[in-house]
């Protein structure tokens, strides 16, 4: 740091930028990885059933799997059309 | 009984073959018989790094499908004792590394090597998936940039469930992290990763830091492993590195910016 770094605009270094940006992905990635095999077959078969009833888009089915402790967590989203389309 | 060890990263260009060469180069220094293996079929270039190009004769899949004997093949070094290079084929079938062919190479050369260091190619396709399978340890290579530490996390998953230790019932290999490219000025301002930031994320033990070097690409022109060249200090560096891999403890070095003086600090840099 010189004189002159004093009198520049404060912004967040791009390291910090880049380690926050890596912990969110990678964290997101061991999930996936970690998760059972049979994960993104159930998705997809749920999809269908879904799909009997309503139409709905390929990314509209969201499974996400968490654990606390001993607890395993499987949280299921489903996002359906707007009534109104 | 030979230790393999796998070098490798996933993503290209960060400095496998130029690790692999050194460790290779490293090791063999120190009295051990130490024999480097390219994977990378269709893309040979440990050959060149290692500045036997030109003495290629027979490689890796002439010795699977059994042209050639690994005698044969095996390239001798003519500046370190004890050390030898078995080149990549430049077919472009990439399939031809069988599981079946790599297991009797590695079973032959495991005879009478101390160590077998395997060049591992970039990506997760089968040459570089065979290139960690058989393997006691790994060496994951990663520059301190976004998608190189991406894809070491990715390649420590590989490695967590894909080596015969594992299939075997085991536990998954150790692997140790060396950091090259790394730019102790660029990581005091603040733009780039630095080893704390790595090794928090991908949470393996360190086993060097090696800067980023002018003599990495000199080493390169000239097909000398870069570890031979003394006065510089990334071969410096792959010195310490090698130490640490047999066991002995080494402090860090050339991952501090040197102190300036008063002007320095007034004027900034």
């Amino acid at each position: 740091m010189g004189i002159f770094d004093y009198f520049r605009q404060p912004r967040q270094k791009s390291a910090t930028v880049a380690k926050e940006r890596l912990q969110i992905i990678v964290a997101r990635e061991r999930a996936a990885r970690s998760g059972p095999d049979y994960l993104p077959e159930m998705r997809d078969e749920l999809l269908q059933v879904i799909r009997k009833y309503v139409q709905v888009d390929e990314d509209a089915v969201q499974m996400n799997l968490d654990r606390d402790g001993n607890c395993e967590v499987l949280e299921l989203n489903i996002t359906l059309p707007d009534e109104s389309s | 009984m030979a230790r393999i060890v796998v070098i490798t990263s996933g993503k290209g260009g960060v400095g496998k073959t130029t690790t692999s060469a050194a460790v290779a180069t490293g090791l063999a220094q120190r009295g051990y018989k130490t024999a480097v293996l390219d994977f990378d079929v269709g893309l040979r270039n440990l050959d060149l790094i290692m500045g036997c190009e030109r003495r290629v004769v027979y490689d890796f899949v002439n010795v699977i499908n059994g042209d050639a004997n690994l005698k044969q093949a095996l390239i001798r070094d003519k500046r370190v004792e004890d050390l030898y290079i078995l080149p990549a084929s430049q077919t472009r079938d990439k399939e031809a590394l069988t599981q079946e062919g790599v297991e009797r190479v590695l079973n032959e050369l495991a005879e009478d090597f101390d160590y077998i260091i395997c060049d591992s190619p970039a990506g997760i396709e089968s040459g570089a998936l065979m290139a960690a399978y058989f393997a006691d340890e790994a060496i994951v290579v990663t520059n301190p940039e976004v998608s190189s530490v991406r894809d070491s996390d990715r390649i420590l998953g590989i490695l967590a469930s894909k080596t015969r230790q594992v299939e075997a019932g085991g536990d998954p290999i150790p692997g140790r992290l060396l950091l090259t490219r790394y730019s102790a000025e660029r990581v005091d301002r603040g733009e780039m990763l630095s080893i704390e930031d790595v090794g928090e994320i991908l949470a393996i033990d360190l086993l060097g830091v090696v800067p980023e070097s002018q003599s990495v690409l000199n080493a390169s022109n000239a097909g000398q492993p870069v570890i031979l060249d003394e006065e510089s200090d990334a071969g410096q560096a792959y010195q310490d590195a090698v130490d640490r891999f047999l066991g002995e403890e080494r402090p860090l070095r050339f991952v501090e910016v040197p102190k300036k003086g008063f002007f320095g600090r007034l004027f900034g840099g």
